[in-house]
Parts: structure tokens; C-alpha cells; sequence
């Protein structure tokens, strides 16, 4: 087996310090890094979220995926930048003003980098001009939004508005997701996706991506 | 009468499995060795830092109905508004397991422990929900007391943000029971804090006063009708 086969494998499952070991390997192979990236972790983080969809595998399992995929990146990430080799996508993220639940927000942002995209996460509580001001600085292509209160779904509202108003509809797509919010309210505010939960948050922003 | 109720942490242990089901983890699948030693773990770190603290006070019908028409933001009808005039007892009530769970979970993911980040994430609401039940126990201790327990009594709690009674409600359930008390406040947008806490109001009454049917606004959009299995467990007794 070759190594990038055996740290899609090892990536698979979730040994993180065994990943970062022949990540390591491949490197001083001087294996091209995207190709580390891509036919190397990203292709185990992708029989993982198959395995997900399909409940063969739980969150857990997952989640220590990710963590060997952390550590894979971490080792690539200043090579891939040296290369210039753009990520997936840049996203914005974050739970919105008045809510401080982040576990599902922290979940999706788990699994968009472990998609290869990079993912600015403002936190929670986050007011709807901030999402904003960071997309333009950033220069990011989606805003990602999440809430469990009834009450704080307007937000999201007002970020989509706020969107329109400043022109950047079209340049900035949003998609938004959390227990109380469904595709029908999504469509409803205007917001371009919804997601019930982080894998298919992945396969949503890799479509409006592959839209723009 | 407002009470406050002692709760260890070893209360509100739950079990394994329970955690599991709350990580969608079928009824029937095992977890493997490392999942199971990540679950310990959580159970453990659960165990050392939950500060579990409940309250309750009782409250009459007509008093009842002035909490739960909130701020007039609840459904047209609602389970809540056919079941409570029936109650034979009713209190509001409030449980929290402290601050540092929370800090536990942010702590974890912020080192990249992500399964266990979110293990004890799922364990910690299953552990909301068993400070919740030693509350529930305490208020039928005081019904009994009063003779107000008789045998088909059962008791179920509501809470605002589900079955729509609105979540805006909170403010007025905030300002009669007052669980500052017990460490817990209310944001603007009334979101409990600590993260990890719990309020409504404990409905106590023969089985029947707690079905219904799922015709209500509320059930149309409900994609989580954990109320079938609570409703089943209080009519099976």
C-alpha cells in the first residue's frame, strides 16, 4: 500500500499521531503537498463522511478523524500556502447575536476544514454586522450562520438583508443551519442553503461553491 | 413556597447508553473500546466538575396562567394551556449544573479533543435532565406530604421553547422564581446561562390530563416529538 493510501487509512481511523508520522514521511518523500492533501487525508476524511451518511460510523468516530486530519494539516498547511495552493473555500462562521450555543457550529466547522476549506470562526454571540465586515475583509465566499433559539433566528435574517443592502449578494452566499431552522424559514429569509448538520454542510457548501 | 434542592453530581451521572442514544448512536450498537473509553472519560470529567443546583416553587393554576401567558408571543393553542387548569399541582422549577461543564466543553474543543468535546456535551444534557428529575421528586415528596400524591398521579415538565409555550415566557418564569438564586440568569434574547440549564414548570395530575394528540401548531413543524415518549411513559406508569 502506498503511503498516501496508508494515511487515508490511518486517517480513517482517527489515529492522529500515526497520520502527522507519515505525513511527515510523505513530505520528506517530497511528495507535492496537494496531492498529500488531497489523495491523502482529504481522501480518508471522505470515506469517513460517506460512512457518516451512510450510519455506519458515529459522530465520535468523526470527530477523531478530524483530529488526525488537524494533525496531517498542520504539517501541510505551510507547504500548500508556500505552493499557493488556494483552500476549498473560505468560510465564515459563527452563532448568531444572543445565542452562546456552539457545539453544532463548532461541529460544521470541524468537518468544512476537514473538506479542505478554511473556516474563520467568529465564535458566538456574533452581532450581524460582524459576519459581514468579516467576509469583505477576508475575502471570503460564504457565511455560515447557526442558532438553537427561536429568538435569535432573526439574525440571520438581518445578515442576509444586510447582505442585500451592501451589494453583496451574488459575491457572498450564506447558509444557515441549528434545531429550530428549517430550509423552508432558509428560503423564507433569503439565505442561499440550509443544513440540519455538519456533513451535509459540507456537501451544500461544496455545491453553492461549485454554483458560483 | 419556593425550595431549593440538593443535588450531588453523582445524581445526575447518566448512564452510557443514554449518552449514546443522545449522540444518535442506535439502540443495539455497541460502542467500540476507544469509544468507550472516551464516554468514561466524560462521565468522569462530568462527574468532577457539575455544580448541579435546583429549584422549585409551587404555583397556583390562576397564578400559572399569567407565567405562561409570558409576554403573548405563545401559540394560539398549545398541549400546556389544555393540560395545566387540569394539574393537581403545579411548580416552576429551575436546575443547572454550574458553569465550569461548559468551560469543559470549550476547553476540549479548543485543544482539539473534539470527541470528547462532544461526548460530554451530550452527557451534560442528559445530566440536565436528571437534575431535572431529582427536582420532580422533591415537589411529589411535598404533594405526597400533603396528600396530594395519590397513585395515578403523574408528573411531567414543560418548558418554554417547546410545545409552543414561547421562550419569551423565560422573563416571566425568571421574575417569580428567581433562579438567580441558584446561579442561573437570563439573556435578552432568554437564553439561560450557565449553558447547561433547565426551567418550565412540573405539571402533576392523574396520567390522562397529560396526552393529547399531535394536532396542535406547534406539532406540525416538529421534527423532535420527544413529548410521544414521555406521554407513553406517564400513561404506562
Amino acid at each position: 500500500m502506498d503511503i498516501l493510501s496508508r494515511i487515508a487509512q490511518e486517517l480513517e481511523a482517527g489515529e492522529d499521531e500515526r497520520v502527522a508520522e507519515l505525513t511527515r514521511e510523505a513530505i520528506a518523500q517530497n511528495l507535492a503537498p496537494k496531492e498529500i492533501l488531497d489523495r491523502g487525508l482529504l481522501a480518508g476524511m471522505n470515506v469517513v463522511g460517506e460512512k457518516f451518511r451512510a450510519h455506519e460510523v458515529f459522530l465520535p468516530d468523526v470527530l477523531l478523524a478530524a483530529k488526525a486530519m488537524y494533525a496531517g494539516l498542520d504539517l501541510l498547511k505551510p507547504l500548500l500556502i508556500r505552493d499557493g495552493v488556494p483552500p476549498a473555500g473560505k468560510i465564515i462562521l459563527g452563532t448568531v447575536q444572543g445565542d452562546l450555543h456552539d457545539i453544532g457550529k463548532n461541529l460544521v466547522g470541524i468537518m468544512l476544514k476537514g473538506a479542505g476549506f478554511e473556516v474563520i470562526d467568529l465564535g458566538h454571540d456574533v452581532p450581524p454586522a460582524r459576519f459581514i465586515d468579516a467576509a469583505t475583509e477576508n475575502g471570503a465566499d460564504l457565511i455560515g450562520m447557526s442558532t438553537l433559539l427561536t429568538t435569535t433566528m432573526p439574525v440571520m435574517r438581518q445578515v442576509v438583508a444586510m447582505i442585500e443592502e451592501r451589494g453583496l449578494r451574488g459575491k457572498i452566499r450564506t447558509i444557515v443551519g441549528g434545531a429550530p431552522v428549517t430550509a423552508e424559514y432558509a428560503r423564507e429569509i433569503g439565505a442561499d442553503a440550509y443544513s440540519f448538520d455538519g456533513s451535509h454542510a459540507v456537501e451544500r457548501v461544496k455545491r453553492l461553491m461549485a454554483e458560483a | 413556597m419556593r425550595q431549593a434542592v440538593n443535588i450531588s453530581a453523582a445524581d445526575v451521572i447518566p448512564e452510557p447508553e443514554a449518552v449514546l442514544r443522545g449522540l444518535s448512536v442506535p439502540e443495539g450498537v455497541a460502542a467500540d473500546l476507544r469509544f468507550q473509553r472516551l464516554l468514561r472519560a466524560a462521565l468522569d470529567i462530568l462527574t468532577a466538575r457539575s455544580c448541579p443546583a435546583g429549584l422549585f416553587g409551587e404555583i397556583a393554576a390562576d397564578e400559572f396562567g399569567y407565567v405562561y401567558g409570558g409576554s403573548g408571543s405563545n401559540d394560539p393553542d398549545t398541549p400546556l394551556h389544555h393540560i395545566y387548569p387540569k394539574a393537581t399541582g403545579l411548580a416552576l422549577f429551575a436546575v443547572t449544573l454550574g458553569r465550569e461543564v461548559s468551560r469543559e466543553i470549550d476547553y476540549l474543543f479548543h485543544v482539539r479533543e473534539f470527541a470528547l468535546a462532544t461526548i460530554l456535551d451530550a452527557a451534560a444534557s442528559q445530566a440536565a435532565e436528571l437534575a431535572g428529575d431529582a427536582v420532580e421528586r422533591e415537589f411529589a415528596a411535598v404533594l405526597a406530604a400533603n396528600g396530594l400524591f395519590q397513585g395515578e398521579t403523574r408528573l411531567l415538565r414543560y418548558s418554554p421553547g417547546y410545545c409552543g409555550w414561547h421562550m419569551s415566557g423565560q422573563r416571566a418564569l425568571f421574575d417569580r422564581l428567581r433562579p438567580d438564586e441558584i446561579g442561573i440568569t437570563l439573556r435578552e434574547s432568554f437564553l439561560m446561562e450557565p449553558l447547561k440549564s433547565m426551567s418550565g414548570v412540573i405539571a402533576a395530575g392523574p396520567a390522562a390530563i397529560h396526552d393529547f394528540e399531535d394536532v396542535f401548531p406547534c406539532c406540525a413543524g416538529c421534527e423532535n416529538p420527544t413529548c410521544r415518549e414521555r406521554i407513553r411513559r406517564a400513561l404506562s406508569g
